[in-house]
């Protein structure tokens, strides 16, 4: 790091000013706020709750997904003499006895009715109410946070994975990277580089942050050069051992394993995506890979984080849950009401959170959705206050605009 | 003010090539969008019988090798490969219709609608069928009708799959009565999309009660491998439904009234301006000037949805002369821009062995963010020039400009010329300024590619 930087002053020779780099200049702020880690995981595609934190207690459960393994009986572990996690996360289990695994229940985001994946997606990571201008929309809520962490830089914040993560854009800087990335350039092709990117800002800042990554990182990295077959398979409903299922597993122990050594150094916040959620059909099926991605980047995390794991606290979301109702294809339909999962040895685990609402008909949202109980934002606005100090105000005038975060529920240690 | 020649190029097209002028008016542009397609015709995609066919295959073989591994198995096996060698070979097509294309529009809109459509196969069963979802129900419609268009691509056995159309079953239906065991229902997926995504858009003036009604008018189209799309009446749920205040159908249950609702949507005036609104915010900008989306959606409604007088809105209007560089190209486009300022022919393409197809162009589009036939959810791929321009994504193209033009050409070209060749009059000072210093030819080029006035348009 410190080479690398030697060396961009040394580019000013070509007419670039290092010191007017934003990223540059940041170099003399204070360490990044506080010891506490923060993991978002963003679950694209709308997790079904019942099915993976499953309320067997309740029997209008099983009487609306007849088709569906439900319960104790059926596999699942039983969680608290209601609700049983299910068997696709069995290894997750051991979390769950030491207090490091926890879940919410009946929560959502402020979004209604259209369950549009893409609204309820932007909804989610902007962390606004549907009452927000478009334009507040642009920025996400844990880019908001980072704005108004003092001594906040561009390292204490790191989007990991192909995908964009709305959630960490906006004005405050955050890095980004995929494990799979790498570059190889001379020394004097990254200088004229630098020159040529000086007036597009987009490009010097993404080219910046590439040149630092890619030096610090292990050059094994790379783009698979092996041209196996299964890999290019875009199947996503073959058995538990596909190739392809293996090579979804593999993709994510290696971006936790990267957000790991991030969050060992520098960085205190963290998101990536797992997608594959929207199990319209054949559920028992879809599920398994996403839920095997789950638990195998928790598991990977704890793994990879050693004792910061005990400041670490890992909250999974997701745009809303299905409905309570199996539809025709053995499948569920986009609903209201899901489920969060929590991790970490900042949680206070072994606990479902949240007021349940039940799930007789007339419980139900709009007849045929879990009834969200909770605004998914205030347990994150909970986990913002506790972890880095944000006030009642900034977390419900200008992280969550219009959040009223309620009381505290107790879920961090 | 650019040259209308430069604004061709580079907002409607693919870019410079040593082999080609640019087309220097809207009216040359447009009489190529009126002639013939030229480059389907050279270079074919895969039919729809052809993809039924390997999926007919897929399920034989499949059968089969349950029944004597040994025999089967390699069968299997080879046949698999050339589905994976068909996703490839769609790659390939699409890449060199792109970097031939002498005016470049016709490809540029079968990205832009591929994407306004997109599917993906989660099954390699379902391969053939996306990989000639635009070939067939797009492409003969490029230049024609949305209407058309829309039926074509709602009613492709991909899209019915994608969408989960094909498990679709009305609750009351004569074969969910029959087989109440069976726990047959609604899916409402392909319902919500068209509305959403392929029409109204979701600011559209519909409600969770209209896309549950057109869900229910839906029932009864199906697909398989024997037939494609068809129309069981048996799945259809009875009665008529109501979808943005109009009756549709009843008994006995038809396609007829399906059609007559999707025409319906085509040409509603959200479906209008949701259209004219994509089409300039890809092409022109993010945010497009009003009075251009008015007035590709006036025409477009008073052309009765006729797809080239809204092209040709766009093509005159004195927005598309403002200047370039609001939009980025996407990972494919700027593959093949790259290749066409390098001086490839769509032929040259053409003669990539699946080995280098898969080294030089699919993986490094993966890893730029941009998987073939891979878009992440049925809204496909971001519009945004930020959404390509992540460090990994840059540090993608920046390694795909150092690698592949030196592995795919005999010969690089001098890279003084091929700042004037890959950008004329657009090259910066800046970049004049780096060419002649690097230390290496493939680093000089890889300059020019990976620079911000190359990739952004």
């Amino acid at each position: 790091m410190i080479s690398r930087r030697i060396f961009l002053q040394g580019s000013a020779i070509l007419g670039c000013s290092a010191a007017a780099h934003p990223l540059m200049s940041s170099v003399t702020l204070a360490a990044a706020p506080g010891d506490r880690r923060l993991v978002v995981i963003i679950l694209r595609g709308a997790m079904d709750g019942l099915d993976m934190v499953q309320p067997y207690g309740d029997p209008n459960l099983r009487a609306a997904r007849p088709g569906f393994a439900i319960g104790p009986e059926a596999g699942a572990h039983d969680l608290d003499g209601f609700f049983a996690l299910s068997p696709l996360l069995s290894d997750l289990m051991p979390l769950w006895s030491a207090g490091e695994l926890g879940f919410a229940q009946a929560v959502s985001t402020p979004y209604r009715d259209k369950r549009s994946h893409f609204d309820g997606q932007d909804m989610l990571e902007a962390g606004t109410g549907l009452d927000v201008p478009g334009e507040m929309r642009r920025d996400g809520w844990l880019n908001r946070l980072l704005q108004s962490m003092p001594g906040a830089r561009a390292e204490t914040a790191f989007s990991v994975g192909e995908q964009e993560l709305p959630i960490l854009a906006g004005a405050a800087p955050s890095m980004s990277w995929a494990p799979e990335a790498r570059l190889t350039l001379s020394g004097q092709g990254r200088a004229l580089l630098d020159h040529v990117y000086h007036d597009d800002p987009l490009f010097r800042e993404a080219a910046l942050e590439a040149m630092r990554i890619t030096d610090a990182d292990d050059p094994a990295m790379a783009v698979p050069e092996d041209e196996g077959e299964a890999e290019i398979e875009p199947s996503m409903m073959s058995s538990a051992q596909s190739p392809a299922r293996q090579a979804a597993t593999r993709s994510i122990e290696a971006l936790a394993e990267f957000t790991a050594e991030r969050l060992r150094g520098e960085t205190r916040i963290a998101a990536f995506s797992i997608n594959g959620w929207d199990t319209h059909r054949g559920q028992a099926g879809l599920i398994r890979g996403p839920a095997a991605s789950l638990s195998a980047a928790i598991l990977t995390l704890r793994a990879h984080l050693g004792a910061v794991w005990g400041e670490t606290l890992v909250l999974a979301m997701t745009e809303f849950g299905r409905t309570l109702r199996e539809n025709g294809t053995r499948g569920t339909d986009h609903g209201t009401g899901g489920a969060m999962v929590m991790a970490g040895g900042a949680l206070r685990g072994g606990r479902v959170y949240g007021r349940w609402p039940g799930l007789a008909e007339a419980d139900l949202y709009d007849r045929r959705d879990l009834m969200p109980t909770a605004d998914i934002r205030s347990y994150a606005g909970w986990a913002l206050r506790a972890m880095f100090g944000a006030d009642r105000a900034l977390v419900e005038e200008s992280i969550f605009p219009g959040l009223d975060l309620g009381a505290d529920p107790g879920f961090l240690l | 003010m650019p040259a209308f020649s430069e604004i061709s190029a580079f907002r409607f097209g693919y870019g410079l090539s040593p082999h080609q002028a640019p087309s220097d008016s809207p009216d040359a542009v447009l009489a190529a969008l009126r002639g013939e397609d030229h480059l389907a015709a050279r270079w074919p995609g895969m039919g729809l019988a052809q993809a039924l066919e390997m999926q007919r295959e897929f399920l034989r073989l499949k059968r089969a090798e349950r029944d004597d591994p040994d025999a089967v198995g390699p069968a299997f096996k080879r046949h698999k490969q050339s589905l994976h060698e068909a996703l490839i070979g769609s790659l390939q097509i699409t890449l060199a219709r792109g970097v031939e294309d002498p005016t470049g529009l016709r490809e540029r809109l079968m990205g832009f609608w591929s994407d306004h459509f997109t599917i993906r196969s989660r099954r390699l069963l379902e391969q053939s069928l996306a990989v000639s979802h635009a070939e067939t129900a797009l492409r003969p419609h490029l230049t024609g009708r949305f209407p058309d268009m829309l039926r074509a691509a709602v009613t492709h056995p991909m899209m019915l799959h994608y969408l989960d159309q094909v498990n679709s079953v009305g609750p009351n239906s004569r074969l969910a009565q029959k087989k109440p065991q069976r726990q047959l229902g609604l899916n409402e997926n392909l319902a919500r999309e068209v509305m959403e995504l392929h029409t109204l858009g979701v600011g559209g003036s519909y409600t969770q009660d209209d896309v549950r009604q057109l869900a229910e008018l839906f029932t009864g189209m199906r697909a398989n491998g024997e037939e494609g799309f068809f129309f069981n009446p048996d799945l259809a749920e009875p009665g008529a439904e109501q979808v943005l205040g109009v009756r549709y159908g009843g008994d006995p249950a038809t396609l007829a009234p399906i059609f007559e609702a999707l025409d319906a949507l085509a040409l509603h005036p959200d479906t209008a301006r949701h259209l004219s609104h994509k089409l300039a915010a890809h092409f022109i900008g993010s945010d497009p000037a009003p009075d251009l989306v008015a007035a590709m959606a006036e025409r477009y409604l008073a052309q009765d949805g006729a797809l080239l007088p809204v092209y040709e809105v766009l093509l005159t209007h004195p927005e598309a002369q403002s200047d370039l560089g609001a939009k980025l190209r996407q990972p494919l486009e700027f593959i093949a821009a790259s290749l066409r300022a390098l001086g490839l022919t769509g032929a040259d393409v053409m003669a990539l062995d699946p080995a280098q197809m898969r080294r030089h162009v699919y993986w490094p589009l993966r890893v730029m963010g941009q998987r073939w036939l891979g878009a992440p959810g049925p809204d496909g791929w971001p519009e945004e020039a930020e959404a390509w321009i992540a460090p990994q994504q840059l540090a993608a193209r920046i390694q795909w400009a150092l690698a592949a033009p030196r592995q795919i050409l005999p010969k690089l070209p001098d890279p003084r010329d091929f700042v004037e060749q890959a950008l004329g009059a657009r090259a910066s000072e800046a970049l004049r300024f780096a060419v002649p210093r690097a230390e290496a030819r493939h680093e000089a080029i890889a300059l020019v590619l990976v620079s911000p006035e190359f990739s952004r348009r």
